[in-house]
């Protein structure tokens, strides 16, 4: 009932104002229309005017406004370029957005129909275009070279040696897995999965998969200053790992294994400092809409240093002592037998997650 | 020519009618609903547009309100959406939902179907000096299948589990699989079964829209004499009937995963607490087949506006529209390139790094073009002699809007730079600008420029004037303050943000927008009424040619018939930018004036 008043409510405030506009046509008729319009034509390209003027100062306010809640500098030494980058095209798109749209705003005020001046008859001019044609594109191929130089970076090889962490994505939570001892990530099948007690999968038969490490909590820790390569996989529909503070973003795909690298320049500890804000936290956003719980699909990510981190890995069970408690002792046991291949086997982790 | 059937067509009915009407007295029914008069059929792709675009922006108010008030509630909600806003607070699967329909809607029914549907309908026969379109009931046709696949589109609206709710790119596996998303149930295939029927009423329309261009020109309508306008329908049909094939393959896949077992984009996916047999496939390949649809979707969605507004910025200034044969080379080059970028959208997806910076290239190179336009538009303009009619106002709001959008589209193409703001509010805001809010002002410059061709009456002026005003500046309030929520990493498509350390502080920016928002959905409804009102009580029109203009269309009568022309078709003798002294105190020479003796043309 409310909405219909509303509706009826709406309606008979347009049939007033179109009344009212209405009579002031008839108004604009009996004044003569020739001197209405030119009037209306003065008034409009005043307004014009004035409302350029006014958004020049509304975006002097929105900055304001809005800068201060911006990121902190990039937390990735990847993203202080990618800055740099930002900085430049900021530059050369701001400047053109401010001379064009002046120029716009300039010529229909200046140029608005006069008595005494006839419009110029000029249909072409074919160095003009050369120019604009040129000028833009010189302009451009600055910005690709800039551009393909840090892409080919950012989506080159993971340098070696660095550390891995899978993140996989599922509605609505991100599971983290580390290698654990053996540097080397156990086999998965998405047919063992199983909530209760295999939330990955991992094939017990594969022995690498024994002393891998699962956060379930979504909380990522990985070390300042060395790098780390992500090994992304979903479990159900696309998700996207973002890391806003880190500049990075990579989609997780199911049955397909993606990857990004990069390396941390500050510590979570750090960017509490710099920031002055105690409740900081580097979060893990999910960029690729996965259903009613897209929004909440939260992640975190801790920044420390080695000794920290170290500390942190040593103290997490896991996954398969975790889920097989009475097995626990033994397991232990088996591998500290098989130690030793460790460092090799690393090599190939990405191969192991990849061709899975 | 195709021309003279048509021709003799409409004049046998007219000369047997003679001594009783001046016109033959059509049925209600074959002149207003199964017409084949392409100017009514284009009136019917308007209105069409129109519903749906009120429907469409309506569901933007509503997931404003949630975005902009996360804790209030609002009975009003409840009043539309009934279950799925109990006690006024929106739900997130219908949050999605709305999303989803509002993308949908329109950028496919709304700024396709009502805005190429309507000009290019309305437009190309008159401006080429054509009695009709090449087959007026392929013409007729393609509305109804239009009208079917809306009527498909709006019965989702109302099912149990609501409409489809994957975004309007609907990507797999979420919308290939009901356990994935209520939206993903028998909304998804009507949402899907609905865009086929939508994909047969675009060929129909754009194989028309192309054979009545090259072929039905009236005599001395060379292409190189053809309005900008003429030129971009062309080029948007042809946009669409070399993509919209492609994105009917990808839904029909689609269809195939969702029923028949098929992996096409499925693979190892563990949901619903049981792992699927699906193996093998990519859910890859669909963002491959529907942005091969999805990007040229955006210049069928641009092309039409940038036509309009070049018009109407030359007949508004008294002047000639400037580098004439350079804006219809650059709607090649938007045109050809436009079929090559479409993985933009997907720097993302871990494709191949190569792979991506041929794109990054390409898609950089579809700014020269774009720049050509901004800069002859200017120069257009450039010591012209403005009248600032409403046409005029939303034509000048086309230009500045168009380069805010356009410009951050190099942002967004550079895939280096396009890593953290994919998928963020500054995607939102680049979008909204270039291919939402100006090709909008586009489609309304056109409006209220044609108005009195399709109606014979003007629109309110006033009316017109705040319009355009509130929508302007509202178009920058709300678009503005998303470009730095974008750069911050705020992702889209969020229902809440206040469980994000990141994100929780830009409750007061979303709070004003929604306030935005709300009041320029109004002055929308206030252009709504405006038109329906003006069609039946708006300022007659007393001359042929109100707005001086040299093009064909005004030489019809007042209120054409079907055939357009009294007498003969017009011959034409010149190009039709001809805004110079015609020798007796005018100030432009139409299209079907011959040259004057030692004249040379253009």
């Amino acid at each position: 009932m409310s909405g219909l008043i509303l509706t009826a409510l709406v309606i008979l405030v347009f049939i007033i104002i179109y009344q009212i506009a209405k009579a002031s046509e008839y108004a604009n008729i009996i004044r003569g229309e020739e001197v209405v319009a030119k009037s209306t034509n003065k008034l409009m390209a005043v307004l014009l005017v004035v409302v350029f003027i006014l958004g020049l100062y509304g975006i002097y306010k929105c900055h304001q406004y809005l800068a201060p809640l911006g990121l902190p500098e990039s937390a990735s030494v990847q993203g202080l370029e990618y800055e740099k980058m930002l900085h430049v095209t900021l530059i050369i798109t701001g400047a053109v957005f401010l001379a064009t749209q002046a120029v716009l705003f300039w010529f229909s005020y200046k140029y608005q129909a006069r008595d005494d001046k006839k419009p110029y008859f000029y249909s072409h001019n074919n160095k003009l275009e050369v120019i604009w044609t040129t000028i833009p594109a010189l302009t451009l191929m600055v910005l690709v070279a800039i551009g393909l130089k840090n892409w080919v970076t950012i989506t080159g090889k993971a340098p070696e040696g660095a550390l891995k962490v899978q993140v996989m994505g599922k509605q609505f939570n991100w599971v983290i897995r580390y290698a654990g001892k053996d540097g080397v990530f156990g086999k998965t099948n998405f047919r063992l999965i199983n909530d209760a007690n295999n939330i990955l999968g991992l094939d017990w038969n594969d022995p690498a998969s024994k002393d891998d490490i699962i956060v379930e909590n979504g909380e990522a820790h990985i070390i300042n200053n060395k790098d780390v390569q992500f090994i992304i996989n979903s479990r159900d529909v696309i998700h996207d790992v973002g890391l806003p503070h880190f500049r990075m973003k990579m989609d997780a795909v199911p049955g397909i294994t993606t990857t990004m690298w990069f390396t941390p320049r500050k510590t979570t500890a750090e960017m509490k400092q710099l920031t002055g804000n105690k409740d900081f936290v580097y979060e893990i956003t999910c960029d690729q809409m996965c259903g009613k719980g897209h929004y909440s699909m939260r992640g975190t990510v801790v920044v420390e240093t080695e000794k920290e981190f170290n500390t942190w890995l040593a103290e997490q069970k896991p996954y398969y002592d975790l889920q097989h408690p009475a097995e626990a002792a033994p397991a232990t046991a088996v591998k500290e037998g098989t130690e030793t291949p460790a460092p090799a086997a690393a090599q190939d982790t990405t191969k192991t997650v990849a061709s899975k | 020519m195709g021309n003279d059937a048509t021709l003799a067509h409409a004049h046998g009915a007219h000369e047997h009618h003679e001594g009783h009407h001046d016109h033959p007295k059509q049925h209600f029914l074959t002149k207003y609903i199964f017409s084949q008069d392409h100017k009514m059929i284009g009136k019917q792709y308007l209105v069409t547009g129109i519903i749906w675009a009120v429907i469409g922006a309506l569901f933007s108010v509503f997931f404003r309100l949630q975005l902009g008030f996360p804790e209030s509630s609002f009975p009003i909600m409840e009043q539309f959406l009934g279950h799925w806003a109990k006690g006024g607070k929106l739900t997130p699967e219908f949050y999605y939902a709305l999303v989803t329909m509002h993308g949908t809607i329109l950028v496919f029914f709304v700024l396709t179907a009502g805005l190429s549907g309507t000009f290019s309908n309305f437009l190309i026969p008159l401006q080429i000096g054509a009695r009709d379109m090449a087959s007026p009931f392929m013409n007729m046709l393609s509305y109804w299948f239009f009208f079917v696949s809306s009527v498909i589109m709006f019965i989702s609206l109302f099912v149990q589990t609501g409409p489809a709710a994957g975004g309007w790119t609907t990507y797999p596996p979420l919308s290939a699989l009901k356990e994935a998303s209520l939206g993903s149930g028998l909304g998804m295939d009507l949402w899907l079964i609905s865009m086929v029927l939508f994909v047969v009423s675009q060929l129909l329309g754009g194989l028309n829209y192309i054979t009545t261009i090259l072929n039905m020109r009236t005599n001395g309508m060379k292409m190189t004499r053809m309005p900008l306008t003429i030129w971009s329908f062309f080029f948007t049909a042809i946009l669409g009937v070399l993509s919209f094939p492609v994105l009917v393959s990808g839904v029909v896949l689609l269809i195939f995963d969702r029923h028949m077992g098929t992996s096409f984009y499925l693979s190892e996916i563990f949901i619903g607490g049981k792992a699927l047999s699906h193996i093998g496939g990519s859910a890859i390949l669909y963002q491959h087949l529907f942005w091969f649809l999805g990007h040229p979707e955006v210049y069928i969605v641009m092309l039409p506006g940038m036509g309009m507004a070049s018009e109407i910025l030359s007949t508004h200034s008294r002047k000639p529209i400037f580098g004439y044969l350079a804006m219809i080379i650059s709607l090649i080059g938007i045109t050809s390139l436009a079929l090559v970028v479409w993985a933009h959208h997907m720097f993302v997806s871990g494709m191949s790094p190569f792979l991506g910076s041929v794109f990054v290239l390409l898609t950089l190179l579809i700014a020269i073009p774009s720049a050509i336009k901004v800069f002859n538009w200017l120069t257009t303009i450039w010591r012209g002699s403005i009248r600032f009619t409403v046409p005029m106002m939303f034509a000048i709001g086309f230009v500045s809007i168009f380069i805010s959008g356009g410009l951050t589209g190099i942002w967004l193409g550079n895939s280096a730079l396009d890593i953290h703001l994919h998928d963020t509010y500054f995607v939102i805001a680049h979008f909204h600008l270039v291919m939402g809010v100006s090709a909008f002002f586009g489609m309304f410059a056109g409006v209220y420029h044609w108005f009195p061709k399709m109606f014979g009456r003007f629109m309110n002026n006033t009316l017109g004037y705040i319009h355009f005003f509130i929508t302007f500046i509202g178009a920058y309030l709300i678009f503005w303050p998303m470009h730095y929520a974008g750069l911050a990493g705020m992702p889209r498509r969020y229902y809440d943000y206040s469980a994000w350390v990141s994100y929780k502080d830009y409750q007061p920016m979303n709070a004003f927008i929604t306030v935005v928002v709300v009041i320029t959905f109004f002055a929308q409804l206030l252009f709504v009424f405006n038109f329906f009102v003006s069609m039946f009580r708006g300022r007659k029109v007393t001359s042929q040619n109100p707005w001086k203009a040299t093009t064909l269309e005004w030489t019809t009568p007042v209120h054409p018939e079907h055939g357009n022309w009294e007498g003969p078709i017009p011959e034409v003798h010149r190009w039709p930018y001809d805004y110079k002294d015609d020798g007796h105190g005018n100030d432009f020479i139409p299209q079907n004036v011959p040259l004057r003796p030692g004249e040379e043309e253009h």
